[in-house]
């Protein structure tokens, strides 16, 4: 697999002393002009890469904010094709690396090599697939190389150490961990197991590992810094998405908070 | 060219092509657990043997079969009923809820949660609940609970908790992605009882292992005769697996499934996955389904709940590619009349999923002149009878 796509960032970050910010926001919510007005605003606020949601009529890894923001999108006629676009938009205004996220159907639908060219011209350098484990992975990392990006593999607390060598063994763009249990969507108080995930992750592994699922205040964020080289904030944001009458400075100020709570964090551990 | 029937899936959890694992990673090491506590379980002697007493001694099990004479009469068809119309809470949904419910006890859970689409799988799974005295908690859409309003309140009877869900078209698909949901957040100490041959690996192949007594039973009732035809209704397909399985590959024996054609194939709004659907990805599955170029799944569309939903076990997709079964549809109104007739021929009033499959067989009477029919009544009709009603006073 290819690791291309993240590399420089995460050894940036990590000679920067900080940990990287990366921002999920669905494409088309509520039209594809807002979501490149939204991820350019969060690269102002010092995100570092993004991960773009094409949004999928059954999206079962997610909860109801996310939910909300893929059937609303679609509502208003966002299609694969035009999730792409978006994608390939936000590459272009921020100059920022972008994943593009979506679930198994889609994927083999078009076929992996159809799915994985049209991410790669887009100018995706990897994928993530939320309903796509390590046992149904090989099809898409074979199609994403041929593409000459990369893919994405989750572990979750529920992973036991003998799987996390099989998935780190993978050499994935970065272990996407999984960090609460449950999909996504915001929570009040976190729990010890992103810690206790993240620290069972590096006694495996180098392999870079972004944090995601259940972490949206600066708190949160910064309680988790110090273990992982990313975190995802999705929910928190596309909740602002959803709500506010004028989103975008509202996304821009959120994703500002979680940036700089990100930023003194210290190398990561 | 014929296939085989497959004893149990691949080591990827495939029938053929179809099947698999394709589920958050969270869930994996659970499933992995379940394969294995399944394996393990149905191996065991004393749990195989402690289920099929339960079947008997608890759910009504064997389950007649019956020779429908005036049926068979008024049609022109030799027609035998396997009644799991029978089976306590009134569909073959019992087998499969009690067995996963045994096993989940045995893997020391301590919560149990269910999709339901027509409320028999969720009436069997709160049913079981009750049983092996665990906590439950089911999932259903908010048009199902509208239209099947008997079993909402038979499951909160038995104790078990009824969530509506909202999303979508508010029926079974929209249930199961809920409860998949729960599953994930839940995974250490609950186990989501699947109620119907779907999911990812090893849902489908234990959900027909413990169906599978359906045909089994059908066999040794028939003292050795054969039927040519052997019919069931298909929604997610577990009462079709668990009557076909054990006659797939025998010569001679046409085994058909009744998809739901709701308003009509043409009209696109049906629920003939394998009829008119394309293989792909849902609920964990390579399967037939109802999609879109891009792979957005398609609402299906049927008067039976329980047949309202836009794939089908992969099992089944299996059997499709592998010719080991054919598949056919019948639309609501043929499903209506198909519980008119069952019910003024042999007084038994079939579940509007089960009368797709009477409605069928009374359809093809002509093609199958001189065919013994044996058809699958996998479950009783009260629960749609305000349905029927409604629809008996808008046609007259
Ligand atoms: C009586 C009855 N028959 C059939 C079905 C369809 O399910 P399956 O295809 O899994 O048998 C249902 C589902 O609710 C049902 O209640």
């Amino acid at each position: 697999m290819s690791r291309r796509c993240l590399d420089g960032l995460f050894a940036r970050v990590r000679e920067e002393g900080r940990t990287a910010f990366l921002p999920f926001m669905t494409a088309g919510l509520p039209d594809p002009g807002t979501t490149v007005e939204a991820f350019t605003a969060m690269a102002e606020a010092g995100a570092d890469a993004f991960e773009v949601g094409i949004p999928y009529s059954d999206p079962l890894m997610d909860g109801p904010i996310i939910q909300a923001a893929s059937a609303k999108a679609i509502e208003s006629g966002m299609t694969l094709r035009g999730g792409f676009e978006v994608l390939g938009r936000v590459v272009e205004a921020t100059g920022l690396p972008a994943l593009a996220m979506s679930y198994a159907n889609p994927v083999f639908r078009l076929g992996p090599d159809e799915f994985a060219r049209r991410a790669a011209d887009a100018g995706a350098c990897g994928l993530i697939v939320a309903d796509l484990p390590l046992e149904e992975a090989p099809p898409v990392a074979e199609a994403a190389h041929r593409a000459g990006i990369g893919l994405v593999l989750f572990a979750a607390p529920t992973t036991h150490d003998e799987r996390l060598a099989r998935i780190a063994a993978r050499r994935p763009v970065f272990i996407y961990g999984v960090a609460e249990l449950g999909v996504t969507g915001e929570r009040n108080r976190m729990s010890a197991r992103p810690r206790d995930l993240a620290a069972r992750i590096r006694a495996v592994t180098d392999t870079p590992l972004v944090m995601g699922v259940g972490i949206g205040t600066p708190q949160q964020a910064a309680a988790l810094a110090p273990y992982a080289d990313g975190v995802i904030v999705g929910s928190a944001l596309v909740r602002r998405a959803i709500e506010s009458p004028d989103p975008i400075p509202e996304i821009a100020a959120a994703a500002a908070a979680l940036a700089g709570a990100l930023s003194g964090s210290g190398a990561p551990k | 060219m014929t296939g085989m029937r497959l004893d149990r899936p691949d080591e990827r959890g495939r029938f053929g092509e179809y099947g698999g694992m394709f589920a958050p990673e969270t869930l994996m090491p659970a499933l992995e657990e379940l394969a294995h506590g399944f394996a393990d379980a149905w191996a065991d002697s004393g749990f195989a043997g402690g289920f099929r007493e339960l079947l008997n001694t608890y759910a009504g099990r064997p389950t007649p079969l019956h020779g429908a004479d005036r049926l068979s009469e008024e049609i022109g068809v030799r027609v035998l009923l396997k009644r799991e119309d029978l089976a306590h809470t009134g569909a073959h949904k019992i087998n499969n809820a009690l067995g996963q419910g045994l096993l989940a006890s045995r893997m020391g859970k301590t919560r149990l949660i269910a999709e339901t689409g027509a409320g028999q799988h969720g009436v069997a799974t709160a049913t079981a609940a009750a049983y092996v005295g665990l906590e439950c908690l089911v999932y259903m859409g908010e048009k199902d609970i509208e239209r099947q309003a008997l079993n909402v309140m038979r499951m909160r009877m038995l104790g078990a908790g009824v969530i509506p869900v909202t999303a979508g078209a508010g029926t079974l698909k929209d249930a199961v992605n809920e409860a998949m949901r729960d599953w994930v957040r839940t995974v250490e100490n609950t186990h989501y009882i699947i109620g119907s041959a779907v999911g990812p690996h090893p849902f489908p192949w234990m959900v027909r292992e413990f169906q599978k007594v359906i045909g089994e039973e059908s066999i040794s009732q028939l003292e050795g005769e054969r039927p040519d035809t052997v019919v069931a209704c298909v929604g997610g397909g577990s009462n079709a697996i668990g009557m076909f399985y054990p006659f797939a590959g025998l010569p001679g024996i046409d085994l058909v499934g009744v998809e739901a054609a709701g308003h009509g194939i043409a009209t696109g709004r049906h629920g003939a996955s394998i009829g008119a659907g394309s293989p792909g990805i849902l609920h964990g599955a390579r399967t037939y389904m109802l999609q879109d170029d891009e792979g957005q799944v398609l609402e299906a569309h049927s008067i039976s709940a329980g047949l309202d939903y836009p794939g089908v076990g992969p099992e089944l997709a299996y059997f499709a590619d592998a010719g080991l079964a054919r598949y056919v549809s019948i639309t609501d109104q043929e499903a209506l009349e198909g519980v008119d007739l069952l019910a003024r021929t042999e007084g038994i009033i079939p579940a509007l999923e089960s009368a797709h499959a009477v409605a069928w067989v009374a359809r093809e009477a002509d093609a199958l002149d001189g065919r013994t029919v044996l058809l699958n009544l996998s479950g009783r009709g009260d629960k749609d009878v305000e349905m029927i009603a409604a629809h008996a006073s808008e046609g007259s």
